[in-house]
């Protein structure tokens, strides 16, 4: 059934084939359930991206949850200095699978104008898997909304077995990730090595 | 089998059982067979606020809610019964009219109470 000129030909006929990863897929990517928090200036744009003139209902997506246990989806939306990674990692871990993270803004991503402040994250991926970056300083609704369906591309494209399954189907992933604690002079571990690395470095001259 | 006039009491009491374990144990079956095991001492922790909890709730709590419950009694209560009696005051017998007054004397006599013990002053 996976041949799509068949199934194409089938539909025309008035009959409707899919696979069973095709309708699991499908139910995972509209019903994306964020979770309502918000760190900074982004957050006023998810809420207007919430709001009747962007309508994130649309996409399944509007059933902001104020809490993580019934929670799909987390947007950082805003910096998130040093002091509140802990929580946004904490929260994150107790997310149920499948989860999936949406890093909204310059902030969010790499500290964004802020990030030579001594107490803001260079971005969240340092401790969480990040699905999708938006830049933008804020980016519009519309990004988010376009965020959003391109998490839920990646999701309808997910093989349910082998490599690149999502990560509630991989026994091998971990269920959850280190929270990051306060040192002397920065949070320990400054970064999970498992999902972020410093960039090399390279000099041209 | 004729049922008596109460029997569907049980009867009701069955299905209201059957209708409520149902979809509790049918969740749970799913959750067993289909749900992603990916558990820890963070996901499982009792604080969902992003915190950490700070200690136990097995604590000892201030007795002096007990004042409070007085004084509601006195401040609230007192008024939700104090209108009916006043619209319906014309129409009352003397033995409902006695049994009035004794509610609101136990309650005035709560009130000279806590006023003595200076619970009303703002501190």
């Amino acid at each position: 059934m996976t041949d799509d000129k068949l199934r194409e030909e089938l539909s025309r006929q008035g009959i409707l084939a899919t696979t069973f990863a095709e309708l699991y897929n499908w139910g995972r990517k509209n019903s994306i359930w964020p979770l309502q928090f918000g760190l900074a200036c982004c957050a006023i744009e998810m809420i207007s991206a919430s709001m009747a003139r962007f309508d994130i209902s649309r996409f399944g997506a509007e059933v902001f949850r104020p809490s993580p246990r019934q929670a799909d989806l987390m947007i950082v939306a805003g910096t998130v200095t040093k002091k509140m990674a802990p929580q946004v990692v904490r929260l994150y871990d107790q997310m149920p699978e499948p989860k999936y993270v949406i890093a909204m803004g310059a902030c969010a991503i790499s500290g964004g104008p802020f990030k030579q402040g001594y107490n803001v994250l260079k971005g969240i991926d340092r401790y969480i898997p990040v699905d999708v970056h938006i830049p933008g300083c804020p980016p519009r609704p519309e990004a988010l909304l376009d965020a959003l369906m391109f998490l839920q591309d990646k999701i309808e494209r997910q093989p349910l077995t082998g490599p690149g399954r999502p990560r509630h189907l991989d026994v091998s992933a971990p269920s959850e990730f280190p929270v990051p604690a306060f040192g002397a002079h920065d949070l320990v571990p400054t970064k999970n090595p498992a999902l972020w690395q410093e960039p090399p470095l390279t000099r041209q001259d | 089998m004729r049922l008596s006039s109460y029997s569907f009491l049980v009867v009701f009491g069955l299905v209201a059982t059957v209708f409520s374990v149902t979809p509790l144990a049918l969740a749970w079956l799913w959750a067993r067979a289909f749900s992603p095991r990916k558990s820890g001492p963070i996901k499982n922790a009792v604080y969902e606020c992003g915190l950490e909890g700070k200690a136990t709730g097995w604590l000892q709590f201030r007795p002096e809610y007990y004042l409070y419950g007085i004084v509601f009694l006195i401040f609230d209560v007192e008024a939700i019964f104090l209108l009916p009696f006043a619209v319906a005051f014309k129409g009352l017998s003397a033995a409902a009219c006695a049994a009035m007054l004794i509610f609101i004397f136990l309650l005035v006599e709560g009130l000279v109470w806590a006023w003595a013990k200076g619970v009303l002053a703002w501190k």
